[in-house]
């Protein structure tokens, strides 16, 4: 019994890591390039390299907060704003992504006081 | 010796290995921000003039209008026209047969004798009678209450010393302190000129404070925090872009 226990788990860690490190890296290899669009200003490429990488990989919390920063560049606020909570939700404790949020908040609520009136 | 270069060398890996490791990267943005209202109609801008009071150290409405029409002239693409500031108290007591003051002593103190003065701005007949002379501009005017304030209480300031070991350290220290200072509330108004219609406004809210034996002209104290509002009366009527950093994660 101990021994199928131990076969399914190992099985079971056979299959999925590899295929989550693979994903991962791929995103990550995403994300990298980005950063260096981001860099050159070139935030259009940057933002649509950190779209696919999210879309390979959604529970990467980095690759949410630059995209987030993207779209915040690129004027797209809502999207920003949706980005930077779902980054926030898979990484709570990363300051580096709340300080972002924080500064993008007093630009988003300022926009959206102003479409009030 | 043989101690201090294995310390050394230690500490020379561990920062090599820190800096390798490194995965975050501070980037310069511009984040840009829309204008407020669609000024495309317009090719010209009239600042007409402001309800204004408060404080009598200074002419609220004359020194908003001066500096708004060169700001707009430098920051956006708009033409400004040269004209006069209205006087726009003047001309609501004029109406109201009000008689003026004996005294120089301003005729709005507080905001609630503004509130009696504000219907001026819902007055579409006069805003499109005052644009038609000027072929139908955007009209900004408003309202500008600079008044003097003091507040009294516990205020914490930064204080730098140097601990037992030598580091520079920042304690917060507390005392009551009694400060004065200046408070200005302007709300600014853009009219169609063509139909006299308010097409937007926006009021806002800024105070100087200073230690009380400080000395800080009224006028210097009013171009502080105008310095603090006009990014925010400047966007209404372009795009603008706000500079800061982010921080980008691998």
């Amino acid at each position: 019994m101990k021994t199928r226990i131990w076969l399914v788990t190992a099985l079971a860690f056979a299959l999925t890591s590899p295929v989550f490190a693979d994903k991962r890296g791929d995103a990550k290899a995403r994300v990298e390039f980005g950063i260096i669009a981001a860099q050159k200003g070139l935030w259009t490429e940057a933002t649509s390299v950190w779209e696919r990488a999210v879309q390979i990989d959604d529970s990467y919390g980095q690759a949410w907060n630059n995209l987030a920063v993207g779209y915040e560049q690129l004027g797209k606020f809502d999207q920003a704003r949706k980005a930077y909570e779902k980054a926030l939700e898979l990484e709570p404790g990363n300051n580096f992504i709340r300080n972002n949020y924080d500064q993008f908040r007093e630009i988003y609520d300022r926009q959206n006081r102003r479409r009030d009136k | 010796m043989t101690a201090r270069t294995a310390v050394a060398i230690s500490s020379a890996v561990a920062a090599l290995a820190t800096v390798g490791c490194l995965n975050f990267y501070e980037i310069p943005v511009e984040t840009p921000i829309h204008a407020k209202l669609d000024s495309s109609p317009f090719q010209r801008v009239l600042v007409a003039g402001f309800l204004s009071g408060g404080s009598k150290s200074i002419d609220p409405n004359t020194e908003t209008a001066r500096l708004l029409r060169s700001q707009l002239r430098t920051k956006s693409q708009m033409r400004v026209i040269d004209a006069d500031a209205i006087s726009l108290v003047d001309e609501v007591d004029k109406r109201n047969g009000t008689a003026p003051p004996p005294s120089d002593e301003p005729r709005i103190m507080t905001e609630k004798d503004l509130e009696s003065y504000e219907s001026i701005f819902t007055d579409a007949a006069f805003w499109k009678k005052l644009g038609e002379e000027y072929q139908g501009p955007l009209i900004v005017t408003g309202s500008v209450l600079f008044t003097e304030v003091s507040k009294q209480g516990m205020v914490s300031r930064p204080v730098s010393s140097v601990d037992q070991y030598g580091r520079p350290t920042v304690n917060e220290v507390r005392n009551f302190s009694s400060m004065k200072g200046f408070a200005l509330a302007p709300k600014f108004v853009f009219i169609d000129g063509r139909t006299g219609a308010v097409l937007y406004s926006e009021s806002f809210h800024e105070e100087a404070l200073y230690q009380e034996s400080q000395t800080t002209p009224a006028l210097s104290s009013y171009f502080e925090l105008m310095d603090k509002l006009l990014p925010g009366f400047l966007n209404t009527l372009s795009s603008q872009k706000i500079r800061g950093t982010r921080i980008l994660l691998k």
